[in-house]
């Protein structure tokens, strides 16, 4: 196998010829006056994992319900594997949902509840039961088989429901908020997990979340959603540092915002004009017209701080600290500038015993023309 | 919060003014005398005479008969309401539906009563069911009234279940049939049985609405036992009323052990 | 159909299922119906003939005479001799109830008697539910199950209880005597005073269960923080309790007052002859004069009379879920 054939075999949307597996086209939903999905077109590929990110009521559950069957699209058609999902109820979908909930039923034993599924297609009691071994193993959880739900720790609790949702094999796996019950250092421990079980079975994963960090690890692509749109589609690395827009920019990550004009493009650089941080230097970007009004993103690590004046720096800056916050692996600052505004900055803390910037001192500040993302909208 | 002693000095005169009659009862079906109000030493013999009242006791078969009947049929009947009113979203007559599912409820017994004596007996006019008045017609009328609190029980038991259960269930591969007796039903099942002892017991009390709509042979216990107190304190329906204040303790003292058994086991599995 | 381990003859099985799943879904069709119609119609239709007709029937069966006959009410319509139906209605059974003292009295004497029992049902119930919502865990299991108890035991014999305590020779007469506080005994039986006591037993746990439900719910910080900014437990008590527990005291007075207005047995077995209860009114009326047209028209207006409190009180929460 080559190089390129690998590259579209594992990111297939980079390859234009590649057909999508599940496809959404012009998919709307109101309530009443409210519109919680607004025509949304997303095509997901075969062994994806995607996530659909936005604070809450953005839509992105309700994206999901539709998936799964449980809402009914006002307007738009559903397309999995070629299979048009509009007349399919919920029980015949070839899809599969994890609930944040979880949704255990509490009457029956960890072996029953994910038995639920092979049984309703049919399936003779011994065999299902052999699968649900094989795959209670799979999920580390082969010892509590006979447990009832509420016996259960809430990691525990988290498995069941994905192996539940995962024994029949669904095409597509829907999951909402899979670790959004979870304490913080049992959540990065499961993201792995969750990627390793995806891995070995093939299934193609849509998680629905808001919390960044976890849409930045799992996936494969992110889908950003603000009130009922999709606002970019991306690989968490393209969202991060190429966001379309000051929403996506701000919802991922902190970010300084500063506007101004643009003003000339020189050679391999263009300065904009501004009038909080005075002219700056960015990398150029193609399709902007002289006089024009953007955003210039500048993330707060992009920002270096220093006592001796930097050499050979773009942008540069005589600061005063205002607020300092140490929060062990990084510290982070406000700062302010010659005209008043405040910027965010921070530092990794490298060195045990160095002598950090603090409040009140006056220091550089100074950042690479190519840290900084040039917006128009 | 230091409250002094008004609380609980209101609360135990409560509870007096709450329990002194019924331990009157309980005393003096031990009574030997006749009167309710001189003690003559014990005597077991009002249970005794309990025992041999046939009339008594042929009441009381029918009241348990026409009780167990109609909080069946009132708690499925009900059932159905609460989970066409929890679950189907909107239909044409909904409204409808939820106004004659809980009118029932504080519809006083003589307009009940009377009025399905009245349907009852234009029904039969128009075409001749149900003939005459028995077991059949309060059964009817039992069922109607006790539906209402089914409802309302299992209503609120269907509120607060989680409805992603349903739909993860549906989501497995379960039709609409299959989630409500694999998921519905096992779930909301304590809140059914209570609906159902709730039923039975309203029924086993009734004595307005079974007094419109009985027929003769079809004679409930509060009817005799009405009958007899009207013409004044009887110990044997004290003796009566000891029984039945037991067997309603003793089955609450065990419901109170479940409860808090099950209570302290859920604090240590959470 | 046999054990089926291959996924080729599992997806057959689905086929012959859904196959199956069809056949019954096609035949309710044939019928008009599906299953979701199927199951609302069940309680509906239930609910309809037994709940609803009935209230047709008796309003019908009002605007009826009274006559010697079985059933003993004028026929509700002829067939003149060229066919055509008449109806026969007449309001005559109002007006007498409007002319008639007995009966404007008996409807409010019936809201007066209900009221003040409403009231003291209040006045005892509260300390009851508030005590027993503030006592710590197993006590407070125990002591809302001795709430619930009477309520499970018969309504009738707990009537008849007070028979033995208010009686010529009962044991309040009997101890008073006995300590000398009198000398003659008080007519306590079948006087107003007794009717009222026996609704205010009665229904006590009416009163006490929805406003224990609603005061278990009061947040203990919400007391201390009133204490915390100076507050003595009265005026804790009046300022932050009391009106945080209206919509208790709201459901406990209706649950207690619209049923109370209609009582029949407890007027009959502790009531006297000039205790004029309308539930009784209608009794004697349907059993003893044997009119039911005129028993059926004290049930439509007794109707009314239920009706309205329950209307305002829906309107009540109604405006409440505006406000909040």
């Amino acid at each position: 196998m080559t190089d390129t054939r690998l590259a579209a075999d594992t990111r297939p949307w980079r390859d234009a010829q590649a057909r999508p597996f599940i496809s959404i086209r012009g998919l709307s939903k109101r309530f009443g006056d409210f519109t919680a999905v607004d025509t949304v077109d997303l095509d997901i590929y075969r062994g994806e994992l995607f996530c659909l990110l936005g604070a809450s009521g953005c839509g992105k559950s309700t994206l999901l319900r539709m998936l799964a069957g449980f809402e009914k699209p006002s307007e738009g058609t559903v397309t999995i594997d070629g299979q048009d999902m509009s007349s399919v109820p919920p029980h015949r979908r070839p899809t599969n949902m994890m609930f944040q909930s979880y949704a255990l039923f509490p009457h029956m034993t960890v072996e029953r509840n994910v038995a639920y599924g092979l049984l309703r297609e049919g399936m003779r009691k011994a065999d299902a039961m052999e699968r649900v071994a094989e795959m209670l193993k799979l999920v580390k959880l082969g010892h509590l088989a006979r447990r009832k739900p509420d016996q259960l720790s809430g990691g525990q609790r988290q498995r069941v429901a994905l192996a539940r949702a995962l024994i029949k094999q669904p095409k597509l796996l829907l999951l909402d908020e899979p670790l959004g019950a979870l304490d913080k250092k049992l959540r990065e421990e499961t993201q792995f997990e969750l990627i390793r079980i995806q891995e070995t079975l093939g299934v193609t994963f849509i998680v629905v979340t808001h919390d960044q960090d976890e849409a930045m690890t799992l996936s494969t692509r992110i889908g950003v959603m603000s009130e009922g749109e999709i606002v970019q589609i991306g690989e968490p690395r393209e969202i991060y540092e190429t966001p379309a827009t000051r929403h996506v920019a701000d919802f991922i990550g902190s970010v300084n915002l500063i506007e101004g004009r643009v003003d000339v493009a020189a050679g391999d650089q263009m300065r904009i004009d501004t009038r909080e941080a005075g002219p700056v230097l960015v990398s150029p970007r193609a399709g902007l017209s002289r006089g024009q009004t953007v955003w210039i993103a500048l993330r707060p690590e992009r920002i270096a701080l220093s006592r001796s004046k930097p050499e050979g720096t773009a942008n540069l800056h005589r600061v005063t600290v205002e607020d300092m916050g140490y929060m062990g692996y990084l510290s982070s600052y406000r700062i302010r500038l010659p005209s008043g505004r405040l910027l965010r900055a921070s530092q990794s803390n490298r060195l045990r015993d160095e002598d950090p910037i603090s409040w009140d001192e006056e220091v550089w500040a100074s950042w690479q023309p190519m840290a900084c993302r040039v917006l128009t909208e | 919060m230091r409250r002094g002693w008004t609380l609980p000095i209101l609360a135990a005169l409560g509870f007096i003014f709450l329990y002194a009659p019924i331990v009157s009862l309980i005393v003096f079906s031990f009574n030997e005398s006749r009167l309710v109000t001189v003690w003559a030493g014990f005597s077991t013999r009002w249970y005794v005479a309990l025992f041999t009242d046939r009339q008594i006791l042929g009441a009381a078969w029918v009241s348990l008969k026409i009780a167990f009947a109609s909080a069946t049929l009132a708690t499925v009947l009900g059932t159905l309401a609460a989970l066409v009113l929890a679950r189907f979203g909107r239909f044409r007559g909904r409204l409808l539906l939820t106004g004659m599912a809980t009118a029932p409820l504080v519809m006083p017994e003589v307009i009940t009563g009377l009025s399905l004596l009245l349907l009852f007996i234009s029904m039969e006019l128009t075409f001749g069911w149900p003939a005459g008045r028995g077991l059949l017609t309060v059964i009817i009328a039992h069922t109607t009234f006790c539906l209402a609190f089914v409802a309302v029980i299992a209503g609120s038991r269907l509120r607060d279940m989680d409805e992603s259960l349903e739909e993860a269930a549906q989501d497995l591969g379960a039709g609409p049939v299959r989630v409500f007796f694999d998921i519905t039903l096992p779930v909301i099942a304590p809140a059914l049985v209570a609906g159902w002892l709730l039923a039975f017991t309203l029924s086993l009390d009734d004595l307005v609405i079974a007094s419109f709509v009985s027929g003769p042979g079809a004679s409930t216990l509060p009817m005799v036992i009405f009958s007899k107190v009207r013409l004044g304190v009887s110990p044997d329906v004290n003796a009566l009323a000891t029984i039945i204040i037991v067997i309603v303790a003793l089955s609450i003292a065990t419901a109170g052990v479940i409860l808090t058994r099950r209570a302290r086991r859920g604090t240590r599995g959470g | 159909m046999s054990a089926r381990p291959d996924p080729g003859a599992d997806a057959a099985g689905l086929g012959a299922r859904a196959v199956r799943r069809g056949r019954t879904a096609r035949l309710l069709a044939a019928l008009g119906l599906s299953g979701r119609t199927l199951v609302i119609a069940v309680p509906m239709l239930w609910l309809l003939v037994f709940f609803l007709v009935p209230f047709f029937v008796l309003g019908r069966i009002s605007l009826a005479e009274v006559m010697i006959a079985r059933p003993p009410y004028s026929p509700l319509w002829d067939r003149a001799a060229d066919g055509t139906l008449n109806i026969i209605a007449s309001l005559d059974n109002y007006r007498f109830l409007l002319a008639d003292a007995l009966y404007r009295n008996a409807y409010l004497s019936s809201i007066g008697i209900a009221f003040t029992s409403t009231v003291f049902a209040l006045l005892i119930g509260y300390p009851i539910a508030y005590y027993v919502a503030r006592s710590p865990e197993p006590r407070r299991t125990i002591l809302l199950l001795l709430v619930i108890l009477p309520f499970w035991t018969s309504f009738l014999l707990r009537v008849y209880a007070w028979i033995g305590f208010l009686q010529r020779e009962g044991l309040i007469n009997s101890t008073l005597m006995m300590l000398g506080v009198i000398d003659t005994p008080l007519v306590l039986m079948q006087t107003t005073l007794a009717v009222q006591i026996g609704i205010v037993y009665t229904y006590l746990p009416f009163m006490i269960l929805p406003l224990y439900a609603n005061l278990v719910k009061l947040d203990d910080q919400l007391l201390e923080a009133s204490a915390d900014l100076g507050a003595g437990p009265v005026t804790t008590f009046l300022t932050v309790t009391l009106p945080l527990s209206v919509p208790g005291i709201i459901a406990g007075c209706m649950l207690v007052f619209i049923p109370a207005i209609g009582e029949y047995v407890i007027p009959a077995l502790l009531g006297g002859p000039d205790t004029l209860m309308i539930g009784r009114v209608l009794w004697d009326e349907f059993f003893s004069s044997r009119d039911w047209p005129v028993a059926a028209s004290v049930a439509i207006v007794m109707l009314f009379l239920v009706v309205a409190p329950i209307m305002w009180l829906q309107s009540w929460l109604d405006r409440r879920g505006l406000n909040q």
